[in-house]
C-alpha cells in the first residue's frame, strides 16, 4: 500500500525539507518585519503610524495566494526582481519567502501590538521617567515583556505559516503539496495512503511546534 | 496624540518627528518611483493595459463580477455547511462521554493540522474516484469540501472556547433548575456562547473568503482570482493591472467584513458592561489571545 514511498521518482522527505525551509525563512522574515510594523504602529511619528495601519489592513485582507502570485508574476517576471536567486527554482523560493514574510508580518504585528497592551502602563511610565527615548522604551522595556506575553499567539501564527507554505505550489515551488498533487494523479489507487503520508508529515511539523512553544509560553510568561 | 510609550513631543521632539517623516517619505517615494519607472520601462503603465477596467464593461460582466460571485458562493456555501458541523464537533468535544469526546477531539485536531490546500486536493481526488460529479463542477465542490473540513474544525474550537468563556454559574444554574445536559447546552450555554463567538465567526468568514482563492489558482475554479489568467489573455498581457484590480476587490470585500466584525465586537463588549480600556483590538487579536487569558478567567468565573 505504501510502495510509492520507495519509488525514487518521489522525494517526499526532500519536499517536506523545502516546506520546512520555506517556513523557517518566512518565520524569521515575518518576525523581523512584524516587529518593525508594530514599532511603526505605536511610534510617535503620525506618518509611520498611518503607514503601519494601512499596510496591515491592506495586506491582511488580501488572499495569500494572490500575494504569492503577485510576487512571482509582478515582482519576479515584470519588475525583474530575482533577490539574488540564480536559477528559476531559487528565485521562486525566495519570492515565495518574501510573500509569506510580507503577509505573516501583519499577523505578527497584530499579535505584538496586543502583547504591548498587556504590559502595565507603569512599566513604560517608569522607563520614560528615567529619561529613556521612545526607541529605548520600546526595545529595552516594553517589547521584551510583550514578546514573552505573545509566545502562544506567535506559535499559532507560526503553525498557520507552516500550513500556508503549501500556497507556494501556486508558483511552482517544489514543496510538499506540489508533490502530493503529482502523486495523487499518478498513484490514484493509493489515494488514501498518499493523503495519510502528507497529513502525517504536516501533523509532525505542526503538533510539536504547538506543544513546545506552548510549554515555552508558560515558562516565559511574566509573573504578575 | 498621547501614548504611554512616549512623552508629549516638545519643540525638539517635534523637529525630530518631522525629520523622521521626511526620511520615511523619501524612502517610500524612492521605492514607489523605482516600481513605477520599472513598470513604465516594461510598458505596464501604458494606457491600454488599464483602460479596459474603466472603459470596457465586458471585463466586469464577463470576468470580474462572475468571478466574484463564484468566490462569494464558495465562501457562503462553505460557512453554511461548516457552521453546524463545527458546532456539533465543538459540543462533542465537551461531551461527558469519552467515546464522543475523544473522536470529536481527534477529528478537530487532525483537520486543523492539515493545510486546507491539501484537503482541497484530496477532496478533488475523492470526487474523481468515487462520485460522478462532472469535471466542470468538480473544482468548485473540491474547494467547498476542503474549506468545510478545515473550517468545521476551526469553528469547533471557537465554539468550545465560547462555551468555556461563559461563567460557571450559568451551567450550575441550569443544573439547579433541573435541566438535562442537553437542555442546558441548547437553552442556556449555546445561545450565550453564540453572541460571544459572533466576531470570531465573522473573521473566520474573511479567512474562508481568502482561502477560496486557492481554488482559483490551483484547482481551476473560475473565481475572482482566476481572472488573473483570463483577462491578460484577452486584453493584451495586462497582468499587473489585473492583479491590482483583483486585489482591490478582495480588499474592499474583506475590509468590509473585518470592519463589521470589529463593530460587532465593540457592540457586544459595550453591552456586557465590562471595562476594557483598549477599544480597537480586532477580533483576530482576540482570537489569538483566546484561551485562558489572565484578564478573563478570574473576572468571568
Amino acid at each position: 500500500m505504501f510502495d510509492f514511498l520507495h519509488n525514487p521518482q518521489y522525494d517526499v522527505l526532500g519536499a517536506f525539507w523545502t516546506t520546512v525551509q520555506l517556513a523557517l525563512w518566512s518565520a524569521a522574515g515575518s518576525l523581523v518585519w512584524g516587529t518593525v510594523l508594530a514599532g511603526m504602529r505605536v511610534s510617535p511619528v503620525p506618518l509611520m503610524r498611518a503607514f503601519g495601519t494601512a499596510y496591515v489592513n491592506v495586506v491582511r485582507n488580501t488572499p495569500l495566494t494572490l500575494l504569492i502570485i503577485a510576487c512571482s508574476l509582478g515582482l519576479g517576471q515584470t519588475l525583474g526582481v530575482t533577490l539574488g536567486g540564480g536559477t528559476f527554482d531559487q528565485t521562486g523560493f525566495r519570492l515565495a519567502v518574501l510573500g509569506f514574510a510580507a503577509y505573516t508580518g501583519t499577523f505578527v504585528c497584530e499579535a505584538l501590538r496586543s502583547g504591548i497592551n498587556t504590559v502595565p502602563p507603569g512599566q513604560a511610565e517608569a522607563a520614560r521617567a528615567l529619561g529613556l527615548s521612545f526607541f529605548q522604551v520600546l526595545t529595552l522595556v516594553v517589547l521584551p515583556q510583550a514578546f514573552r506575553a505573545v509566545i502562544a499567539p506567535l506559535a499559532n501564527v507560526l503553525i498557520a505559516l507552516t500550513k500556508n507554505t503549501t500556497v507556494a505550489s501556486a508558483i511552482g515551488v517544489a514543496e510538499a503539496s506540489l508533490l502530493m498533487k503529482e502523486m495523487i494523479e499518478n498513484e490514484a489507487d493509493a489515494l488514501f495512503a498518499v493523503f495519510a503520508v502528507f497529513a502525517f508529515g504536516f501533523t509532525v511539523l505542526t503538533l510539536p511546534t504547538g506543544l513546545l512553544l506552548g510549554w515555552t509560553a508558560k515558562r516565559m510568561a511574566v509573573k504578575r | 496624540m498621547s501614548s504611554v510609550l512616549y512623552d508629549t513631543p516638545g519643540p525638539k521632539a517635534r523637529t525630530r518627528n518631522i525629520l523622521y517623516t521626511v526620511v520615511f517619505l523619501a524612502a517610500f517615494a524612492g521605492a514607489l518611483v523605482w516600481v513605477l519607472t520599472t513598470m513604465a520601462d516594461k510598458g505596464q503603465l501604458a494606457a491600454e493595459k488599464w483602460s479596459p477596467f474603466v472603459n470596457d464593461g465586458a471585463v466586469w460582466t464577463t470576468f470580474l463580477l462572475p468571478g466574484l460571485a463564484e468566490t462569494l458562493k464558495a465562501a457562503a456555501l462553505a460557512i453554511v455547511i461548516a457552521l453546524p458541523l463545527g458546532a456539533l464537533l465543538g459540543v462533542g468535544r465537551l461531551s461527558d462521554h469519552r467515546w464522543i469526546r475523544i473522536p470529536a477531539g481527534a477529528v478537530v485536531e487532525l483537520f486543523r493540522a492539515i493545510p486546507v490546500l491539501m484537503l482541497m486536493l484530496f477532496g478533488f481526488a475523492l470526487f474523481v474516484q468515487f462520485t460522478d460529479i462532472g469535471p466542470e463542477l468538480r473544482p468548485f465542490y473540491a474547494v467547498v469540501a476542503g474549506l468545510v473540513l478545515y473550517n468545521a474544525a476551526v469553528i469547533a474550537e471557537v465554539v468550545r472556547a465560547g462555551i468555556h468563556a461563559l461563567p460557571h454559574g450559568q451551567s450550575d444554574a441550569a443544573k439547579a433548575l433541573g435541566m438535562r445536559k442537553g437542555q442546558a447546552m441548547t437553552n442556556v450555554l449555546l445561545p450565550q456562547a453564540v453572541s460571544l463567538m459572533l466576531p470570531a465567526l465573522v473573521s473566520q468568514l474573511v479567512v474562508i473568503l481568502k482561502d477560496t482563492a486557492l481554488g482559483g489558482a490551483l484547482l481551476g475554479v473560475e473565481d475572482l482570482l482566476s481572472a488573473y489568467q483570463t483577462i491578460p489573455a484577452n486584453y493584451g498581457a495586462n497582468t499587473i493591472a489585473t492583479l491590482v484590480v483583483i486585489a482591490v476587490i478582495y480588499i474592499v470585500v474583506n475590509f468590509a467584513l473585518t470592519s463589521f466584525a470589529s463593530w460587532l465586537e465593540r457592540r457586544l463588549r459595550a453591552s456586557k458592561k465590562t471595562s476594557c480600556p483598549d477599544g480597537d483590538i480586532t477580533p483576530e487579536e482576540a482570537a489569538l489571545l483566546a484561551g485562558p487569558t489572565p484578564a478573563e478567567t478570574p473576572a468571568g468565573r
